[in-house]
């Protein structure tokens, strides 16, 4: 159980980690790393999957159920896209080594 | 079992946070996301093994996440592949709010719960469910905000609007959806209608901060949503004990934060002044008046001999050349120009396009070497220099009032110094403003000449121009 003080300290540490990880990215990446942190934010799945498991009745089912299809479009949509971008990067790199 | 699945999240999140990390490089920023990918799908088929979820295959929760999983999933999939590259932003504002809704769907579901007297997933407790109720709040701002976002983009709604009294109405929502949480959060047991009550507010809220906010602070908003969506992950990660949640969600939130600054910063407006004030509202029209000089037209053959004769040409693109698709046709006219032995630069405004690197991205997609791709702070001492500033598409971004008019709106924003080139050429579809309503002086400049067209046709026409000599 993660709770009281414990559970502030992760809470202050994973803020001042994301702080720095991202805190010397080029411009060129910030697109791609907006959309690279949108797909991270999909690990919701996880929880939407866990609160669908616990639900009952209808009305907890169908939130469970709205809650499951948008966590999954979030991984999913966010992975897709952030991948098209970076090949775009891949093709410039390959090219200018190719020159 | 439990021992397991915990270990799985621990290394989720340490995985999570190494991707992330190597996405600050183009070198590795691939491997990146393949790694948080993997540890994505891995989390979620461990969560399979939870002691919540029943791995009955009768059992009606599996049979409809299973269906939701794959339902969600293949919509998600088939946008992301087949959306064109310059539609990314308003798909990443979409996915977000996907994420958004969830997290405060998972809240709806333990509130539910909460209202009708069970323990649900969490312990009956007024700090998770204060946790409860504000990862609620602003998934579900985020969540509405983020379709607002990609309906403006996506070019379904006007571009902005405005109620009468609409500030008024904001703070009314803002605290109407405070004494609602309030409720939500303290009593017990939790009344059912108070529940309902509190996320329509909740969504409304979101529409109505969204609804006013212009094209050209959109980038921001985006981020800032994103930012959100993370926050509110990590707040019902804390309600459903799931460290991998609150390590990523946190994250996200507090990295998002800092690329939202860090894009305010670069227009020099305020996150606040973005989100509760529109472009152009009062003092555009205090901008217009004093503009000197008119604007003069220019044949593509006639500009196509000024580059081409020049030493120096430096290209400023923005969201007009994402909505042409120009990036391919610019990238033949660079190559055309460097074989002719003239220096070619790209110039990015940090906001130029939607969302921050809207513009490197199109580039990097037209092939164009990273090291003719400048930012601001490399690229202006440079423009003096320069023969030709080729601007094609932007505007704001090259609008010298920002430098020179306090009353404009735009004042103070840090701006590409085209305007400082020996001569400039304006690629435009037509002679309105741009996305602020403000009017660009660098149009009405000496040294100034319109392209008129789409951008991909007179591009071509420059193409064909230069080809010719």
């Amino acid at each position: 159980m993660i709770e009281g003080l414990p559970a502030l300290y992760i809470f202050m540490l994973s803020a001042f980690t994301g702080y720095e990880v991202i805190s010397r990215v080029p411009v060129i990446l910030h697109t791609p790393l907006m959309s690279g942190s949108n797909f991270v934010h999909g690990i919701v799945l996880v929880g939407a999957m866990i609160v669908m498991g616990e639900a009952e009745g209808t009305l907890e089912l169908s939130i469970g159920f709205v809650a499951v299809a948008m966590a999954a479009g979030n991984a999913v949509g966010g992975f897709v896209a952030t991948i098209r971008m970076l090949e775009m990067f891949q093709t410039a790199n390959k090219q200018q080594g190719a020159n | 079992m439990s021992l397991i699945i915990d270990t799985v999240y621990f290394i989720t999140a340490a995985v999570f946070i190494i991707g992330l990390k190597q996405m600050s490089s183009p070198v590795t920023a691939h491997r990146g996301i393949v790694w948080a990918g993997v540890a994505m799908v891995v989390a979620s088929l461990a969560t399979f093994g939870a002691p919540q979820i029943a791995l009955d295959i009768g059992s009606i929760n599996l049979q409809l996440m299973l269906v939701a999983i794959i339902a969600g999933s293949a919509v998600a999939y088939v946008s992301a592949k087949r959306v064109a590259m310059t539609d990314m932003p308003q798909m990443i504002a979409m996915y977000n709010g996907m994420g958004g809704g969830a997290a405060a769907a998972i809240a709806a579901v333990e509130l539910v719960k909460l209202s009708g007297g069970e323990a649900g997933g969490m312990g009956h407790g007024l700090t998770i469910q204060i946790l409860a109720v504000l990862g609620a709040v602003i998934g579900a701002v985020s969540f509405s905000g983020s379709a607002v976002a990609f309906a403006k983009l996506q070019g379904l709604m006007k571009k902005t609007l405005r109620l009468p009294l609409h500030q008024v109405i904001n703070i009314g929502l803002f605290i109407a959806v405070c004494v609602f949480g309030y409720l939500v959060a303290t009593s017990s047991p939790v009344s059912f209608d108070h529940v309902i009550i509190f996320f329509v507010l909740a969504i409304i809220l979101g529409v109505m901060l969204t609804l006013p906010i212009g094209g050209a602070d959109m980038p921001v908003v985006i981020s800032l949503f994103n930012a959100l969506t993370g926050l509110a992950v990590a707040f019902e990660g804390f309600v459903l004990n799931n460290a991998a949640m609150i390590i990523a969600g946190t994250v996200v939130g507090s990295s998002g934060t800092l690329l939202t600054q860090l894009m305010a910063k670069a227009m020099n407006r305020p996150i606040s002044n973005v989100l509760f004030s529109s472009f152009g509202s009062d003092s555009g029209a205090a901008a217009e008046e004093d503009i000197e000089g008119s604007m003069k037209e220019i044949q593509a053959n006639d500009a196509a001999i000024m580059m081409a004769y020049g030493q120096k040409v430096i290209i400023v693109p923005g969201y007009g050349m994402a909505v042409a698709q120009a990036q391919h046709k610019l990238k033949e006219m660079g190559d055309l120009l460097e074989a002719r032995g003239i220096d070619v630069k790209y110039a990015i405004h940090p906001v130029a396009g939607r969302m921050p690197g809207h513009m490197n991205v199109l580039l990097a997609e037209a092939g164009v070497d990273y090291d003719n791709i400048l930012d601001l702070e490399e690229i202006n001492p440079e423009f003096p220099t320069a023969d030709v500033a080729l601007v094609i598409g932007a505007n704001d971004v090259v609008n010298p009032v920002a430098r020179s008019n306090p009353d404009s709106p735009i004042y103070g924003m840090p701006i590409l110094d085209a305007d400082k080139a020996q001569n400039v050429i304006v690629i435009k579809r037509g002679k309105g403003s741009g996305f602020s309503g403000i009017e660009n002086h660098l149009f009405y400049a000496d040294n100034t000449q319109m392209l008129y067209g789409d951008g991909q046709k007179a591009v071509a026409e420059l193409i064909a121009g230069i080809k010719q000599l």
